[in-house]
């Protein structure tokens, strides 16, 4: 192989330079990033970067001497438009034609908006420039309205509150979390917002904004209420950026459709959010958009496509900081999972497991670290038993 | 050989206790990485190594 090319610049994509390299590929490596960054970690984006005013320095994801010495030639800014499988070529919006012998696709995923006008005052967060624009208006915003209960609509909630401002949090979801975890999550988290002073409008739909001259002054319910907000951040989920595959033969679904290998064609691999593959430890097709798989796929991808062919099945991991709560979980927690809670959910600190068809599937800790990382080992000892016919899951 | 830990990028996701049990610690109440060994033996590089590789908030280093 003399070729690789990577699409997309941020962890996944760095992380695939690193394992190439560090397996020993000597060829040339040619990442294509969309955005004028070199790499950087979205999770401060949302806490720390904003509530702290971080500078870039501390959510670059190299130095740039340890990135020189990669070797890799960085197309920055530019955007792959067309893949042509047939001929092992790449083409960019910019013209350019990149032959390749391998591919890593790495693109990521980008935040869903509302149809609609969207007056100004109304974000998403999803890259750097996001969220230095959101840090520079929420100077000017005492009143903050957070669409969506996910993770990162949860995380700048408790950011925003934090600088002090007011923060309603609105979603149609019964419980903050709820794609995540189960309701008793859910509820206890819900709870610790409230304490915390943020308001939470939770099963009702977001009608549309209401504007003042142009900028948004509050956002409108379905049932009739206006929630009064000079900002707005839109946190509805995302979608993998795979519309520039559509044409190219690839199998294309909620992400990139792979193998267990992380194989999407020969010589054709997808890590990191956009990367939808068959986890054959579950027996489910996952697809997660967390920072420790980018880099955890990534090296899987990199050592399949110089030849291992080995099946990518981790125990996925995430955490989330919310107020003075921190959130980690290991595994998965499926729909009709059962739940049982270690240690005392009034203290503050305790691990709930999840069990699925007799098999513990997933473990949570609340500001549980320790206890959790020992949970873990169950998890792995589950997955080592797994005949696959066995679970059928699906995951959100 | 040298461990370094930065506690203020660390967000306490303990991957490096996995990685490297003899030399990262976590603490108990907010799970931010503690230190065990500072010069660990020239065998545990490899673990180390790993922790670097798989930290999630770049927050180890090593020099010799």
């Amino acid at each position: 192989m003399r070729t690789v090319i990577v699409v997309g610049g941020s962890a996944a994509g760095l992380a695939a330079v690193q394992a190439l390299r560090a397996e020993g590929y000597r060829g040339r490596i040619l990442v294509v990033g969309a955005e004028p960054h070199l790499p950087y970690d979205r999770p401060p984006l949302s806490k720390g970067f904003i509530a702290d005013n971080l500078p870039f320095e501390h959510v670059r994801l190299s130095e740039p001497a340890l990135l020189n010495e990669l070797g890799a030639e960085w197309l920055i800014p530019a955007r792959a438009c067309e893949l042509d499988l047939d001929r092992r070529m790449l083409r960019l919006e910019a013209g350019d034609r990149l032959g390749f012998d391998g591919l890593i696709l790495a693109t990521g995923v980008s935040p869903r908006v509302f149809p609609g006008p969207r007056p100004n005052g109304v974000y998403t967060l999803r890259s750097l420039d996001d969220a230095a624009a959101l840090r520079t208006a929420l100077g000017s915003a005492p009143q903050v309205a957070v669409i969506g209960t996910g993770v990162l609509g949860m995380e700048f909630a408790a950011t925003a509150r934090k600088l002090g401002l007011d923060v309603t949090v609105i979603g149609n979801a019964p419980h903050p979390l709820a794609r995540q975890f189960p309701a008793a999550i859910g509820n206890l988290l819900a709870a610790r917002h409230r304490a915390a002073g943020v308001m939470l409008r939770l099963e009702v739909q977001v009608a549309g904004f209401e504007e003042k001259g142009g900028h948004l002054s509050g956002v409108r319910l379905a049932d009739g209420d206006i929630v009064p907000a000079e900002l707005a951040l839109v946190a509805i989920g995302s979608q993998p950026d795979v519309d520039w595959l559509r044409t190219s033969g690839l199998p294309i679904g909620d992400g990139i459709l792979c193998d267990a290998c992380c194989r999407a064609a020969p010589g054709v691999y997808a890590a990191g959010d956009v990367a939808s593959w068959w986890h054959s430890g579950y027996g489910a097709r996952l697809r997660i958009e967390h920072r420790m798989n980018a880099t955890e796929q990534a090296g899987a991808t990199v050592k399949n496509l110089l030849g291992a062919a080995e099946d990518f099945r981790p125990i996925p991991f995430m955490w989330s900081d919310q107020h003075d709560i921190k959130l980690q979980s290991y595994g998965i927690f499926p729909d009709d999972g059962e739940v049982e809670i270690e240690g005392d959910m009034a203290s503050g600190r305790f691990v709930a497991l999840c069990h699925n068809q007799g098999r513990v599937v997933g473990a949570l800790g609340w500001n549980a670290v320790k206890a959790l990382r020992q949970s873990r080992m169950r998890l792995v000892e589950a997955m080592e038993g797994i005949r696959l016919d066995e679970l059928q899951l699906t995951v959100g | 050989m040298r461990v370094l830990i930065e506690q203020a990028r660390c967000c306490g996701a303990g991957q490096c206790v996995l990685a490297a049990p003899d030399i990262f610690d976590q603490r108990e109440e907010d799970g931010i990485v503690i230190l065990l060994q500072e010069n660990p033996p020239e065998e545990s590089r490899a673990d180390v190594l790993q922790a670097i590789k798989v930290c999630p908030a770049l927050a180890i280093r090593l020099e010799d």
